[in-house]
C-alpha cells in the first residue's frame, strides 16, 4: 500500500535538489538524526555527571564558586555518623524492599499466569500503584500511618482488638524505617509482577508437559523449569529495581523527610538536605557521588545477566 | 473448617500422581489462586480507596472513628475539592504540569524516533555502541544528577522556569523511548524500505511514509509512557522550581498544601486524587500499550 503511494509521478520526476541530496547522504543523515538525542543527553546528562564528580572535590556552596579541595569532602563524610547512617539505611532499605518486592511480585505473577475470568481487567488494576505519581500515593501512606487516625491502628485496636494502643508508625526510628519499606514494596510489586508475567508467558508449555510426563511435582516444575527460565529477566528487572530503590528519594522525602532524628535518611535525601536545602553543593555532590560504586556494581550484574541469556539461547550478539 | 479441608486436599493431591490433573480441583483453586489474588488486589487498591474516601469526608467524620465507620462516608461533601480549586492555585499547578508533560513528551519523542531510526535502520559503523550508550544513560538515576543539574540550570538562566523541566526530563525519557522504538523498528520488515529505495524514495521519505506509520503503536506506547513519567517526576521539579505558581502538582501538594502542624488531610487527599486522575484516565484508555511498553522495554 505504502509502495503504491511512493510510485506516484511526483517522486519519479523529483528534481535533484541539493538539499534533498544532502539529506539523502547517509553520514549527514546519521549525524542529523542522532544530534537531538545525543545533544540533549550530552548537555543535561553527561555534562552534569562530570560536573557532579568535579563538584564533589570542591567546596562550592550556593552563590559562591568553590575551589578544589581534594578528598576533603569524602574524608569528612567518613567521619560523619549521619552519612554512615544513610548508607546503612540505604542498604537495609534496598535489601529488604527488593526481597519483598520480588518475593511478592513473583508470587503475584505466578497467580496472574493462571486462567480466570476478568484477567486483563485485573492486570490493569494491579498496575495502578505504579502509574499514580509516587508522591501522591506516599501522601496516602502518610495519612495511613498517622499516629492518631491511622486506619491500620483502628483496625487492630477497635475492630480486631489485637492491640490496646495505637501504633506509632513514624515516631521512632525502626517502625518508621519499616513503614517506609512497606510503602516501597507496595509501590514496587506491580512493576515486578507485570514484567515477570511477561517472562512467564514466554516459557513454552511443552516444557511443563514433558516434566509432568516425567512425574515432576509442582515444586520441581517451579524449581527446575520456571526459575531457571526466568533467571535472565529476573536479573534485568532486579538490576533496575535495585538501582531505583537505592537512589529512591520521593517516598522518604514525602513521608518522613529523613526523620525522626535523621534515622530514615537515604543517601539521596541526605544529599538533597545538604546540597540544595543546606546550600553545601560540594558536600551534597560528594554524597551523591558516593552512590556511584554501588550503581556500577548493579549495572555489571545486569550486563552479565544479559550475556548469560544470549549464551543460553545460542543467540548471536546483535 | 475450610482450612482443614483444603489442607487435606493438598495432602491428597501431593500424593496423587500429577498426571491426573487433580490439582485443578475447585476448592484447591480457590485457596491457592483466588484467595491470595484477592488479598493482593485488596492491599494494592486500599490506599486509593482511602485517598478517595478521605477527599469526600467532612472534617467531623475524618477525625471521629467512634461514631462513624471510617471505611465509608455517611455525608459526603465536596468542600475539600472546592477549597482546592478556588482557594489555592491548584488549577494553575495542573496546567503547568500538563504543559511540562506535553512539552517534554513531544521533545523526547522527536529526538528518540530520529535516534532509533538512525541506530536501527541507517546502520552506520558503531551504531550498536551508540545504542548501548543510550541504554546506559537510562541507568543513571536522577538522584545523583540533580545537584549538578541545578547549577547547570542556573547557568542557563532557567532556574524557576518550567522550561527547565521540559529540557531536563528528556534525559530519562529519551533513553527509554529510544530503546522501545528500536524494538519496534526491528519488527518492521526491511524489504518494505528496500522497495521504496528502489522506487527512488529518499531516506527521509521512507521514514515519514513507511517506517513511522508502521511504528504508530510503538510511538503511542512511548508517548503515553513519557507523559506518565514526566507527570510523576518529583526530584527535579522540587530542586529547580521555587515560586509557588510554577510548581508541578506533586511538588506543590507536598510543599504548598502541607502547612503548619495540623494537616488538612481532606484537602491533601483531594489534591492527591485529582493529581492522580489524569494519569489514571490516560492509563485506562491505553492499558494494553502500557503493558506492552513496560514488558517490551524489559524484554529488549
Amino acid at each position: 500500500m505504502s509502495v503504491t503511494t511512493l510510485s506516484s509521478p511526483t517522486l519519479i520526476h523529483r528534481q535533484p535538489n541539493w538539499l534533498v541530496r544532502l539529506f539523502d547522504y547517509k553520514p549527514f543523515l546519521v549525524v542529523m538524526c542522532l544530534a537531538p538525542a545525543l545533544g540533549l543527553l550530552a548537555v543535561f546528562l553527561t555534562y552534569p555527571l562530570g560536573l557532579g564528580i568535579w563538584l564533589a572535590f570542591t567546596d562550592t556552596t550556593i552563590g559562591r564558586k568553590g575551589v578544589y579541595v581534594g578528598l576533603e569532602n569524602f574524608q569528612y563524610l567518613l567521619t560523619d555518623s549521619l552519612w554512615w547512617n544513610a548508607v546503612f539505611y540505604s542498604v537495609v532499605y534496598t535489601g529488604i524492599a527488593t526481597f519483598g518486592k520480588f518475593a511478592l511480585g513473583f508470587w503475584l505473577a505466578l497467580l496472574l499466569n493462571n486462567h480466570f475470568p476478568f484477567k486483563s481487567l485485573l492486570r490493569a488494576i494491579i498496575l495502578l500503584p505504579w502509574i499514580v505519581p509516587t508522591v501522591l500515593s506516599a501522601l496516602a501512606f502518610w495519612w495511613i500511618y498517622d499516629p492518631q487516625f491511622s486506619i491500620i491502628s483502628y483496625l487492630l485496636v477497635d475492630v480486631l482488638h489485637w492491640r490496646t494502643s495505637n501504633i506509632d508508625f513514624l515516631g521512632s526510628p525502626w517502625p518508621a524505617r519499616f513503614s517506609l519499606i512497606a510503602a516501597n514494596i507496595w509501590r514496587g510489586i506491580p512493576f515486578v509482577a507485570i514484567s515477570l508475567l511477561a517472562g512467564l508467558q514466554t516459557i513454552s508449555p511443552s516444557l511443563y508437559e514433558a516434566a509432568m510426563l516425567d512425574g515432576a511435582s509442582a515444586w520441581q516444575r517451579f524449581r527446575y523449569i520456571t526459575f531457571p527460565m526466568m533467571m535472565p529477566i529476573l536479573a534485568i528487572v532486579m538490576t533496575f529495581s535495585i538501582i531505583f530503590t537505592f537512589t529512591d528519594f520521593q517516598l522518604v522525602y514525602a513521608i518522613t523527610r529523613g526523620g525522626p532524628g535523621n534515622s530514615t535518611h537515604l543517601l539521596a535525601t541526605l544529599a538533597f538536605q545538604r546540597g540544595i536545602a543546606g546550600g553545601e553543593l560540594g558536600e551534597g555532590a560528594a554524597i551523591a557521588v558516593s552512590m556511584i560504586p554501588f550503581l556500577v556494581f548493579a549495572t555489571l550484574f545486569s550486563y552479565f545477566g544479559l550475556a548469560r541469556r544470549k549464551w543460553q539461547q545460542g543467540e548471536s550478539n546483535d | 473448617m475450610t482450612d482443614t479441608v483444603a489442607q487435606a486436599s493438598t495432602v491428597a493431591d501431593a500424593k496423587a500422581p500429577p498426571d491426573t490433573m487433580a490439582w485443578d480441583s475447585g476448592l484447591r483453586r480457590l485457596m491457592m489462586i483466588y484467595l491470595p489474588l484477592g488479598c493482593f488486589v485488596l492491599i494494592l487498591l486500599f490506599p486509593f480507596h482511602w485517598m478517595a474516601i478521605t477527599s469526600f469526608k467532612p472534617n467531623a467524620e475524618l477525625m471521629n472513628y467512634k461514631e462513624h465507620n471510617p471505611f465509608w462516608i455517611t455525608s459526603p461533601t465536596l468542600a475539600h475539592i472546592k477549597h482546592l480549586l478556588f482557594n489555592t492555585s491548584y488549577p494553575h499547578w495542573l496546567w503547568t504540569t500538563m504543559m511540562v508533560a506535553i512539552g517534554s513528551t513531544t521533545l523526547s519523542l522527536i529526538a528518540s524516533t530520529l535516534a532509533a531510526y538512525a541506530i536501527e535502520r541507517l546502520r552506520f559503523r558503531g551504531s550498536p555502541y551508540v545504542g548501548l550508550g543510550i541504554y546506559l544513560a537510562y541507568l543513571v538515576p536522577p538522584s545523583i544528577l540533580f545537584i549538578p543539574l541545578a547549577t547547570v540550570v542556573v547557568q542557563f538562566g532557567l532556574f524557576d522556569s518550567p522550561l527547565a523541566l521540559i529540557l531536563v526530563y528528556p534525559t530519562f525519557l529519551v533513553p527509554f523511548c529510544t530503546w522501545l522504538l528500536i524494538g519496534y523498528f526491528k519488527s518492521i520488515p526491511y524489504e518494505l524500505e528496500e522497495c521504496a529505495l528502489v522506487d527512488g524514495a529518499t531516506r527521509l521519505q521512507i521514514l515519514r511514509r513507511i517506517t513511522l506509520p508502521l511504528a504508530v503503536p510503538g510511538l503511542i506506547s512511548a508517548g503515553i509512557f513519557s507523559f506518565t513519567l514526566s507527570w510523576n517526576e518529583f526530584i527535579y521539579a522540587l530542586a529547580f522550581i521555587q515560586s509557588g505558581a510554577n510548581k508541578t502538582v506533586p511538588v506543590a501538594i507536598l510543599t504548598e498544601l502541607v502547612t503548619g502542624d495540623v494537616y488538612q488531610w481532606g484537602a491533601l487527599m483531594a489534591g492527591s486524587l485529582l493529581g492522580s486522575l489524569p494519569v489514571a484516565i490516560f492509563y485506562s484508555l491505553f492499558v494494553d500499550y502500557y503493558v506492552s511498553s513496560l514488558t517490551g522495554a524489559v524484554k529488549e
